[in-house]
């Protein structure tokens, strides 16, 4: 801390004397806040594999490059809670010299991390946090959203089933921003696409008897029983569904965000046929097979999820663009560079990130297999559509951001 | 006990007849008070984060209000949380909806808790012991299901993005300077109103009957009007350091409302040592702490704070500066 | 056909499900009616009883192998003895202090407990199955009803009613309640009391952790599921009045059931409904509705 004082003493001199700003990497070291649920619900599709991934992805980049940062990575547990997640980033950012946040699942959590890192001029590079919000009206200049959001997923997922004869909807939604986003925007794809939306009911979060909420969902009659929830709430409903006989009473589910993980967990006698949408798996393609086999060897064996990917190949582009311009400090000049730079990874292939500060890449509808087709461990989606990367995302003067012209 | 010699001692100044604190007493408190002020001037200069410093003058705040219930009033709420919980939630909303500058959301925090204490007292005071312990607790629930489901609290999101905003109209909060400046103000104002309330009539009065309280109802004093003031006072007192927290973090979440809040200001309290005046401060430094430092082995915060609780419980029960005092041989 | 613009289906429905849940509340008040009516300690730590229970079964299963009808009896005897033990350790020296410190001790027992689990296992909840014997379910109409859920209706109804029945009209419960009001002269009698006190509060915490294991293939076995419980068991034991068996017996059904009917007429209120309940009963009838006024 006496150093980070000493050292904007010299800058302030430097400024005065200079009289121009000039980049720099502060303290010497590139230091990167994994923020992620580590315990919870959520703590299976990112947690500790995220930051698997970002070790990972600064090894790549050092060995790819020869680059001459100095990088570190630290990490912490915000609990799923607003409160702690955003105390921990502001302790971080002011006296422990974190240059940036990355992953934050959770939306709620996202959103308080994002207004810190904003007031501060640092940057978050979110691959796990839901709300399409992130990207519309509470855009900032210092975020950049990664991986998926609740609009790609309702207009994914949400076509499909209702074009799929679909139409009547009720949702189970986790009572959060998530959640709200979710039910949101896929309840305005179902009206769009001539569906009606019979009724929801909100959950709170970390609930694990859904039996009251299925039983509301079940007396609706709905064709088609949403679920506007993630993680372990997702695997709890699937199950407590088929306890209660809904499917089996000419209803069918339609998990809105299901990761790789939440299959693991059901086993594929239960998941069969669910269809969901994902911007990325493991094996998908030599790319993804190849990193995905280093990230299994890395974390028990257990293949990695979207989220997971997008850490890395976020972190990866956010060290690309901190060498561009060597400089870490400002956190919208950083985010202004990855907005230049285009993005290439073998995850996710060619891609940029828009002014909004939305990565675009193409998403993919998938359907989990049936046991009898699965012929090797984590070999559990079919490929059903690709949808192309300037369809996937929502369109750039819909969101409401203040920061498009 | 120390001799009561009011026209001289230090500490008071309305009229006779004021139990004050004999010199000697008044005089060490006098003392550690400004030792107190001394280390919370000079430590974020010597290079602890400010912010951390700030977070421990709210819960300091907020412990010595609680102690002002169950020290000297003898009343163990179960239900505190949704003093400062709502007072959060009061000071958010006024602050980034009704743009209300930063001392009146404060002071609009610190009045809605105080009549939320008002309404919730009554309904509490009529019960002793455990029951009171327990309506407390129901009350706070309903409090915290309430914030829950109220479309301006924000549910699990919290009500997030509030403004600092300018002191008066003139100075930035938003400077940690300032804001440093604006809950140490609070802090000192705050504990100061508490010392003097303990050390007034009413204080001792409110000692009396946690001490026997068929005898002074003998003796002409209504028990329940005063369970009840004292009930509100720390209701409001509560409500200040919630109202300070909200526009510190620039946040106000269902943590708050909580009943984990109301168990942790228990804790403060039972550690720093119930019934003396700077143990709430001591006890919240400690478990503030404690919580940052312990913060990235994760659960184990839980286990400690459990493990200090049934140690102090158990052996430890006069708390950090009740040991103190007692050894000093002077109430502190 | 409706009622109150409700079709009766669904009211059936919910009400079903609110019996099922309280079914957990009247066990868990049992088992803390019991430790608080004759031996005036407040129990905060029942909700990690609770738990504990539930993560025994979830043990018993993946590492000894023991399937649930195994877990039914055992983990509650482990589980109590660990109450035994704590009683015996810790609890027994506060009996002469206030009850509050009780309380305070109790709630601290919690928190380790928990934080304990939590370090261990995560804090979302782990898988635990339906016994096979009881997979499936009944068509009743205007529900689908599993029939593990009918079955935790039918155990906790007899459990329950067992318990009631042997403290309220056995010797031994007998013995019991007089040790309760006068332990002085019941240790005169020849009768070891503060054995009685520590088997006593075994038995309860043994309750607790058999909630538990009945829990485990419906809630999820985790860390923290006890923890918000409790504060609802209490509002039910209060209500009931803290001494009174039959009373939590009848106020845990009779919540579940309410809070079913909320969830149909007005769903956010539901968590609420208790403590608005609780709240009346201790302004008009501080006992309880069972209570006898001390």
């Amino acid at each position: 801390m006496k150093r980070k004082l000493l050292c904007s003493l010299i800058a302030g001199l430097g400024l005065g004397l200079g009289g121009l700003a000039h980049a720099e990497i502060s303290g010497g070291v590139v230091k990167v806040g994994v923020l992620s649920d580590m315990s919870g619900p959520y703590a299976d599709l990112s947690g500790p594999g995220s930051v698997v991934a970002a070790k990972m992805a600064v090894e790549d980049y050092l060995k790819a490059t020869g680059s001459k940062l100095k990088i570190e990575i630290v990490s912490a547990d915000h609990q799923n809670k607003p409160d702690v997640g955003s105390s921990i980033t502001r302790k971080w950012i002011d006296s422990e010299g974190v240059d940036m946040i990355l992953d934050v699942p959770t939306s709620s959590v996202m959103l308080a991390v994002a207004q810190v890192v904003k007031d501060k001029n640092s940057i978050m590079v979110n691959s796990t946090g839901g709300s399409s919000d992130m990207t519309g009206k509470a855009c900032t200049p210092n975020t950049v959203h990664w991986t998926y959001d609740t609009w790609m997923l309702a207009h994914g997922t949400g076509s499909a089933v209702v074009k799929s004869g679909g139409d009547s909807w009720f949702f189970l939604t986790a009572d959060y921003a998530f959640g709200h986003a979710l039910e949101k925007d896929t309840s305005e794809v179902v009206k769009a696409n001539g569906g009606k939306v019979l009724g929801s009911v909100k959950v709170p979060l970390g609930t694990t008897d859904f039996s009251s909420f299925l039983l509301q969902a079940q007396s609706s009659k709905a064709k088609i029983v949403g679920l506007a929830n993630a993680g372990n709430d997702t695997i709890n409903s699937i199950k407590q569904a088929s306890e209660f006989g809904l499917v089996a009473g000419g209803q069918k589910m339609a998990g809105l965000l299901v990761f790789l993980s939440d299959i693991h967990g059901l086993g594929l006698q239960t998941a069969q046929g669910l269809n969901l949408t994902e911007t990325f798996y493991w094996d998908l393609n030599d790319g993804t097979r190849a990193w995905s086999k280093r990230f299994g060897a890395l974390h028990g064996g257990k293949m990695p999820t979207m989220v997971q990917a997008g850490v890395y190949a976020g972190l990866l582009h956010y060290l690309k663009a901190v060498d561009a311009i060597q400089e870490d400090k400002d956190g919208a000049k950083v985010v202004a560079e990855m907005k230049k730079l285009p993005t290439d990874d073998p995850l996710f292939g060619k891609g940029e990130i828009r002014v909004d500060g939305r990565k675009i890449h193409p998403a993919y509808l998938f359907e989990v297999k049936t046991p009898a087709e699965s012929k090797y461990p984590w070999d559990y989606y079919k490929l059903v559509q690709t949808i192309p990367a300037d369809q996937a995302f929502r369109p750039l003067k819909d969101g409401g951001c203040p920061l498009v012209k | 006990m120390a001799s009561a010699v009011s026209s001289s001692s230090a500490a008071t100044a309305s009229t006779a007849p004021a139990h004050a604190p004999g010199r000697d007493v008044a005089r060490t408190h006098l003392l550690v008070f400004a030792l107190m002020l001394a280390v919370l001037v000079i430590a974020p200069l010597a290079g602890v984060y400010p912010v951390f410093m700030m977070k421990v003058m709210c819960f300091a705040l907020f412990a010595c209000a609680f102690n002002l219930l169950l020290g000297f009033g003898g009343l163990l709420s179960f239900g505190h949380a949704m003093f400062i919980g709502s007072a959060g939630y009061a000071a958010a909303h006024s602050a980034k909806v009704w743009g209300l500058t930063p001392e009146l959301a404060v002071l609009f925090a610190t009045a809605c808790a105080g009549a939320l204490g008002w309404v919730t007292g009554l309904l509490a005071i009529r019960r002793q012991g455990i029951y009171f312990a327990m309506i407390t607790l129901a009350l706070a629930q309903m409090v915290f299901f309430f914030s829950l489901q109220a479309p301006f609290t924000g549910g699990e999101d919290g009500i997030q993005a509030v403004p600092r905003g300018r002191l008066f109209g003139l100075i930035d909060l938003s400077q940690p300077i300032a804001m440093y400046a604006f809950v140490l103000v609070i802090f000192v104002v705050g504990f100061a109103l508490i010392y003097r309330i303990v050390h007034s009539p009413f204080g001792q009065v409110l000692q009396a009957i946690r001490e026997n309280e068929p005898r002074a109802i003998s003796l002409g004093y209504d028990a329940d009007k005063f369970k009840h003031r004292a009930f509100v006072l720390s209701a409001a007192l509560s409500g200040l350091a919630g109202g300070t927290k909200a526009i510190l973090f620039q946040l106000a979440s269902l943590t708050d409302v909580h009943w984990g809040m109301s168990g942790e200001v228990v804790l403060m309290t039972l550690v720093g040592g119930m019934g003396t005046i700077f143990g709430p401060v001591v006890g919240a430094a400690v478990i503030v702490t404690m919580q940052n430092y312990l913060a990235e082995l994760g659960s184990w915060v839980t286990v400690v704070q459990g493990v200090i609780f049934v140690i102090c419980v158990l052996v430890f029960r006069r708390g950090i500066v009740g040991e103190i005092g007692h050894w000093l041989k002077k109430p502190l | 056909m409706e009622i109150f613009g409700i079709p009766v289906q669904a009211l059936m429905g919910q009400l079903l499900i609110g019996l099922i849940n309280g079914s957990f509340y009247a066990l868990l008040s049992l088992g803390l009616a019991v430790i608080f009516g004759l031996l005036n300690i407040i129990n905060f730590a029942h909700g990690a009883f609770y738990m504990m229970g539930a993560f025994g079964a979830y043990l018993l299963l993946n590492k000894l192998g023991l399937n649930y009808w195994w877990a039914l009896l055992v983990s509650p005897i482990a589980i109590g003895a660990i109450g035994v033990l704590i009683e015996r350790t810790m609890l027994s020296r506060l009996y002469q202090l206030d009850h509050l410190y009780g309380l305070l001790l109790t709630f601290g027992l919690a928190l380790i407990l928990q934080g304990l689990f939590r370090n261990e296992f995560g804090s979302s909840g782990l898988p635990y199955a339906i016994p096979p014997q009881l997979q499936g379910g009944q068509n009743l109409g205007f529900m689908f009803l599993p029939n593990y859920r009918a079955w935790v209706i039918v155990a906790s109804l007899v459990v329950c009613l067992t318990t009631w029945f042997v403290i309220e009209h056995t010797r031994l419960g007998g013995y019991l309640r007089a040790a309760t009001e006068n332990p002085q002269l019941v240790q005169a009698f020849g009768i070891n009391v503060p054995r009685m006190i520590t088997l006593t509060f075994g038995f309860g915490v043994g309750l607790a952790a058999l909630a538990g294991v009945m829990a485990a293939p419906i809630y999820q076995v985790g860390p923290l599921m006890g923890a918000d419980l409790i504060i609802v068991v209490f509002a039910v034991v209060v209500i009931g009045g803290m001494g009174s068996i039959m009373g939590s017996i009848v106020t845990g059904f009779g919540l579940g059931l309410v809070e079913g009917l909320t969830k149909v007429f007005y769903p956010e209120a539901s968590t609420t409904v208790i403590f608005i309940i609780m709240t009346i009963v201790l302004l008009i009838r501080p006992a309880g509705l069972f209570g006898a006024q001390k």
